[in-house]
C-alpha cells in the first residue's frame, strides 16, 4: 500500500502530541503492532521536539512532517527552517546537548536510532534541518 | 497530562498520567519545585504507573529534579512498570542515578532504609 501525507504546524510545544498522534494514526494503515506504533510515536516526538527546542527556540517557526508509506515501510521526514546543526555527528552522540536549557537529556537522536531502522540528518547552518526516519513494519501473521 | 502530588514521610509522591513529553515536562517542573521548597520535602518519588507515553524529555525532567534533590541532600526514585519506558530509562543511563521500583509502597519502604 503506497500513500503519503504532509502536515505543517507552528513550533509550539503543544503540537508535539499532535504531531506524533497524527503520524501514528497515518501509520496504522500498515497494520503495525502496538510496539511499532509506540516506536514511531517516540521517534517523531524526539524529532519534533528537537525542531522546536533547537531548530527554532521560539513558537513562530514552521515544522513540516511528511510520511510516505511504501510496501511495509514508513518514511517520516521532519523539516524545520531554523538554526541548523553545526556538527551533526557530534549532535548525534548520546548525552550531547547544546541547549542552555538544562532539562534536555541529550538523548533525542539516540532514542530515534534505537526505535527506528534508520535515521539520516541533513542540516545547514541558518537554513534548517531535515531528519529522515524509516521503519519497516513486520506484521506477518503466522498462519494457523 | 495530569499530575497529582501527595506527601508521605517527607517524601513527595508525584503521580503522572497521560503523556509526558517536552510540553508536559515544562508545565510540571515549576509545580514540583514549588512543592519541594514549600512543603519541607526530603525525597521524591515519580510514579509513572499511569503514564501512557514518555520520550527523552521525561528523562531530562527526572535528571533536573535529581540535581535539585541532590543539592538538598535528598533522593529521587521512580515507579515504572511499562517495558518501553524502562527501556528508555536504561538506554539513558538514568538507572545509575535513581532506583526504579514496581510500586510506590515498595519505593517508600526501600528508600526509607537507604
Amino acid at each position: 500500500m503506497d500513500n503519503k501525507m504532509t502536515l505543517s504546524f507552528i513550533s509550539k510545544s503543544s503540537n508535539e502530541g499532535f504531531a506524533r498522534a497524527a503520524v501514528a494514526a497515518f501509520a496504522t494503515q500498515l497494520d503495525p503492532t502496538l510496539e511499532d506504533l509506540a516506536d514511531i510515536k517516540t521517534a517523531v516526538s524526539e524529532a519534533v521536539t528537537n525542531a522546536i527546542v533547537h531548530g527554532y527556540g521560539h513558537p513562530n517557526g514552521i515544522i513540516t512532517v511528511s510520511c510516505v508509506l511504501s510496501g511495509k515501510s514508513i518514511t517520516i521526514t521532519v523539516h524545520d527552517e531554523g538554526r541548523g546543526i553545526l556538527n551533526v555527528q557530534q549532535a548525534m552522540q548520546p548525552l550531547f546537548t547544546q541547549s542552555e536549557d538544562t532539562e534536555r537529556s541529550g538523548m533525542g537522536f539516540t532514542v530515534m536510532e534505537a526505535f527506528m531502522d534508520s535515521i539520516t540528518v541533513d542540516s545547514t547552518i541558518g537554513q534548517g534541518t531535515i531528519v529522515t526516519l524509516t521503519k519497516k513494519i513486520n506484521n506477518d501473521i503466522m498462519a494457523p | 497530562m495530569q499530575m497529582s502530588l501527595k506527601i508521605c514521610q517527607r517524601t513527595l509522591i508525584i503521580g503522572l498520567s497521560g503523556e509526558l513529553d517536552h510540553h508536559g515536562a515544562e508545565q510540571i517542573r515549576g509545580l514540583i519545585e514549588r512543592a519541594v521548597t514549600e512543603q519541607d520535602v526530603k525525597n521524591l518519588i515519580f510514579d509513572f504507573s499511569n503514564l501512557t507515553f514518555m520520550d527523552s524529555s521525561g528523562i531530562g525532567m527526572i535528571i533536573g529534579r535529581y540535581k535539585l534533590m541532590k543539592s538538598l541532600g535528598g533522593r529521587v526514585a521512580l515507579v515504572c512498570t511499562n517495558p518501553r519506558m524502562e527501556q528508555l530509562i536504561t538506554l539513558s543511563g538514568l538507572t545509575k542515578l535513581v532506583h526504579v521500583y514496581k510500586s510506590v509502597q515498595n519505593a517508600l519502604n526501600m528508600e526509607k532504609e537507604a
